[in-house]
């Protein structure tokens, strides 16, 4: 879970929309303010009637407070549609170093950055785009703890949400996917939960390209084809959500 | 558009109609995309709905139905559908339910109908198709489809008409021109416990009257019993036209008595099933019956195609399509005989002429030589009559390669004088073929196990299926050896793993489907049927005799049902596609052009014919000979 440490751990502990309206009062900065005043669906809400939006950074390492987010995509979906004419993509400045691996995994070239602008400048497009919605991500350990240190470094507060990880799911899903020792001494593989594994297997068309965007829509697609072969369209939020 | 939806715009471009459109249209389009993945099974749209969108199939398989819930088209990754209900601007017209767990692009109205405006080509695509589709779509929901669909009792429409068999010929004349009907049925008065059914004894029709009785001057008071035709063939009025019509194509009959339990109901026409469809090839063979000339025949040989094409896009399975298309050529043979007897005069001594191969397995499609043979009666005498059969011979097969049947390469035709022999000596090849058998001759003869006698003394050829059924279960050599040479041939499953895993670099460009599927898929059943002893010919209807024999076990037996059903059609539907396009059609097919759908099921199909070897390896003990 992202943190503020200035968060009182009463509020912490409230469910997800007290919490939301309880934060509304606290945020200074407009945009995030605006954010919490959107709200959040009650945790028995039918996962089917839930807005939600597929997020995904690409950035210069693993690490929150070490490396920086470099580019943003994101997708608005249903478990009915994935709206692609709201789909939305932003290469941003990084703060730190960009490192050569990542220069490599993601395409994004020192040149293209040089142009870009900073997290600040685009955070009311950005907002415009998740209030009102529940993030979806890939693997929770990134977009949530990046935003947070982001936003606490240029506002100087930090954001707290509920998120729900396809991958998260996936290892759900794949109980026995570690093998025993004996089962990898006689060469069993685990399970491999990484996105374009996990949508190989329900039979999801493999994308070449990597950037945040087209991994956001992966992920959108990836989370539609978990809910209709394990979960009922009438699965809580809650019963989902980290 | 978004650069970073590439991916999704790159799929769409590789697709028609969307591979010529302008790069502005192309990225409006991508931007009004809305993906969602359905499951197998998911009804995506229903009869009724207000058509809002039209769907891209990005991944998986859809099925799209006609209003009366059958099966219209199967629709595969990089395919559309949904597009007639937006043409229309009204209701779902084909509703569409997921066959695989698919990946969906649906595209709103909006952006459809702009795309119509504003790109010819994509306006001709959706259109074209739609008019065709849609034409067919209709016509055969009023015709063909009725064909298919309805039962041989809706054709009839009157109380049986018949007669005592004793009733003499003016008298039956009258009875058919007061109840103005062109067939009269006639039924033994004798035994009067009998049930109708029993009783039904003749048919006379129209044409018998012309042909035995006025052409003839026969009196009037000839008993009927002299000019009826009898040993009738019938047809259950509980089943489909389509059946009826196959019955005709194949006994070469205009009529058939209807028989409902133990009564008869009355009798149906070739017109009565000409009316529910204009162009069907029963009205193409009723046609080639009334040719005078052997040009004559040879024009309308180039509808044979067009009624070919015709049943595939009727859904036509590939019993039907085969059966009609051997009915076709049967009666090609039949009439130039008839038209060569006319010439040379009658035939000095009794006769059979024999369809070999495909044709006698009413497996018949559009590419195919002719394989046929002559039994002779014993009492024929070389010297003396060979000259008249072997220029019949000639002229049936000159006629039959004007009509498109080319020459058989193996020259197994009625002009070898080897295969225009006298039954006795047809008795002996075949005796020598099972009880001397060499692997290598049997690899030549092997045609001669399907085979038909199709006009003259048909009984000849019943009497050499007969010894064939007798004494082949007998022999297990000739089993054995059979059984080597079917496994020659086979499925290209190897091919399929070299297509799944590319980095092998053996990448073949087509795979005959004839060659390594149907064939070596009916070699195999052939050798089956001759085992329990059938006399069964087409493949289907040997795996029916098989089944009642327990040597293969039901399920596998429906395995290969559906494995050679789906290579036939495939095959059929390759070759009909060929043929709209304007191409020669062949049995090669590359697997880009075949659907995700199609390919998957190849790929099961192969495998039964796999596995299907390898238990004749087994049963038979019997190794390949050699690959091919």
């Amino acid at each position: 879970m992202s943190d503020n440490a200035s968060v009182p751990n009463d509020i912490k502990s409230l469910p997800w929309p007290e919490q939301f309206q309880a934060l509304a009062k606290r945020a200074k900065a407009p945009v995030l303010k605006a954010f919490y005043e959107a709200g959040c669906v009650s945790p028995d809400t039918s996962i089917c009637e839930v807005p939600m939006v597929a997020l995904d950074f690409e950035t210069t390492g693993l690490e929150s407070d070490a490396h920086s987010i470099v580019s943003i995509g994101l997708v608005p979906f249903t478990l009915d549609a994935i709206v692609l004419g709201q789909a939305k993509h932003w290469i941003v400045r990084p703060k730190l170093p960009l490192h050569q691996m990542s220069v490599t995994f993601h395409g994004i070239t020192h040149a293209d950055i040089e142009k870009a602008p900073d997290l600040s400048e685009i955070l009311e497009e950005v907002f415009a785009s998740l209030n009102g919605r529940i993030p979806v991500v890939h693997f929770r350990h990134i977009e949530r703890p990046f935003l947070d240190v982001a936003l606490q470094y240029r506002l100087n507060e930090g954001i707290r949400f509920p998120l729900i990880d396809t991958m998260a799911i996936e290892a759900h899903l794949q109980p026995g996917r570690q093998p025993s020792f004996f089962k990898r001494l006689i060469g069993e593989k685990p399970v491999s939960i990484r996105l374009s594994d996990s949508r190989m297997r329900y039979g999801l068309p493999h994308y070449a390209a990597h950037n945040a965007l087209i991994d956001a829509i992966a992920t959108a697609e990836l989370l539609q084809a978990q809910i209709q072969h394990h979960f009922s369209l009438q699965t809580p939020i809650g019963d989902l959500w980290l | 558009m978004q650069a970073e939806l590439i991916d999704i715009r790159n799929h769409l471009i590789q697709h028609a109609p969307f591979d010529d459109m302008p790069e502005e249209l192309v990225n409006q389009l991508t931007k009004s995309i809305e993906i969602s993945y359905v499951r197998a099974g998911t009804q995506i749209t229903e009869t009724g709905q207000i058509s809002t969108r039209m769907y891209y199939v990005r991944s998986g398989a859809v099925e799209i139905f006609r209003r009366s819930g059958e099966l219209y088209n199967r629709i595969g990754e990089g395919e559309i559908f949904g597009q007639f209900g937006l043409l229309m601007r009204g209701q779902v017209r084909f509703p569409a339910r997921a066959l695989e767990d698919s990946l969906l692009y649906s595209i709103p109205a909006e952006t459809f109908h702009n795309l119509f405006e504003n790109d010819e080509n994509f306006a001709d695509f959706v259109e074209i198709e739609d008019r065709s589709r849609l034409r067919s779509a209709v016509s055969r929901r009023e015709k063909s489809n009725a064909l298919m669909t309805s039962r041989v009792s809706r054709l009839i429409s009157r109380k049986t008409v018949s007669a005592p068999t004793t009733v003499r010929l003016q008298e039956a004349a009258r009875i058919m021109t007061d109840q103005g009907v062109s067939a009269l049925l006639l039924m033994d008065e004798e035994c009067v416990d009998k049930c109708d059914s029993d009783r039904l004894t003749g048919i006379i029709t129209d044409k018998d009257l012309r042909t035995r009785a006025v052409t003839e001057a026969l009196p009037s008071e000839t008993p009927i019993s002299e000019i009826m035709t009898e040993g009738l063939t019938t047809i259950r009025a509980s089943s489909y036209v389509f059946e009826a019509m196959l019955t005709m194509l194949h006994n070469n009959v205009h009529h058939l008595p209807v028989i409902d339990g133990e009564e008869v109901r009355g009798v149906i026409a070739l017109a009565d099933i000409v009316r529910y469809e204009s162009q069907s090839s029963l009205y193409l063979v009723s046609n080639i019956f009334h040719q005078q000339h052997v040009k004559g025949l040879k024009k309308i040989s180039n509808e044979v195609r067009d009624s070919f094409v015709r049943m595939v896009n009727e859904d036509a399975n590939s019993h039907m399509i085969g059966s009609a298309m051997a009915g076709i050529g049967r009666s090609f043979t039949q009439r130039l005989l008839e038209l060569g007897e006319a010439k040379l005069g009658p035939p000095p001594v009794p006769y059979c002429f024999m369809a070999l191969g495909s044709m006698a397995r009413d497996e018949q499609l559009v590419v195919t030589d002719q394989d046929n043979a002559m039994i002779l009666s014993d009492n024929f005498v070389a010297e003396e009559h060979d000259a008249y059969f072997l220029e019949l011979a000639k002229f049936v097969s000159d006629g039959l390669a004007e009509c498109g049947y080319t020459y058989c390469t193996g020259d197994i035709m009625a002009t070898n004088p080897k295969w225009r022999k006298p039954l006795k000596v047809w008795r002996n090849y075949f005796t020598d073929w099972i009880e001397n058998p060499k692997a290598e001759a049997l690899l030549n003869s092997n045609i001669f196990f399907d085979l038909d006698g199709i006009h003259g003394r048909t009984e000849f050829a019943e009497e050499l299926k007969a010894l064939v059924a007798d004494k082949a279960s007998k022999s297990q050599l000739f089993l054995t050896l059979m059984a080597r040479n079917a496994l020659n041939r086979t499925p290209p499953l190897g091919f399929f793993r070299t297509f799944v895993l590319e980095e092998d670099g053996k990448h073949q460009k087509t795979f005959n489907l004839k060659r390594r599927g149907t064939a070596p898929l009916s070699d195999l059943i052939r050798i089956h049927a001759l085992a329990c002893g059938s006399r069964a010919q087409n493949s289907f209807e040997r795996l029916k005799s098989i089944g009642k024999t327990k040597l293969i076990m039901e399920d596998d037996l429906s395995n290969l049902r559906d494995a050679l059903e789906f290579i036939s059609i495939v095959r059929i539907r390759h070759q009909a596609l060929t043929l709209e396009a304007g191409g020669e059609p062949d049995n090669n097919v590359r697997p880009e052009d075949l659907s995700p759908f199609e390919r998957s099921h190849l790929k099961d199909a192969f495998q039964v014919v796999s596995n299907a070897q390898k238990f004749l390896r087994f049963r038979y003990n019997s190794q390949a000979t050699r690959h091919v």
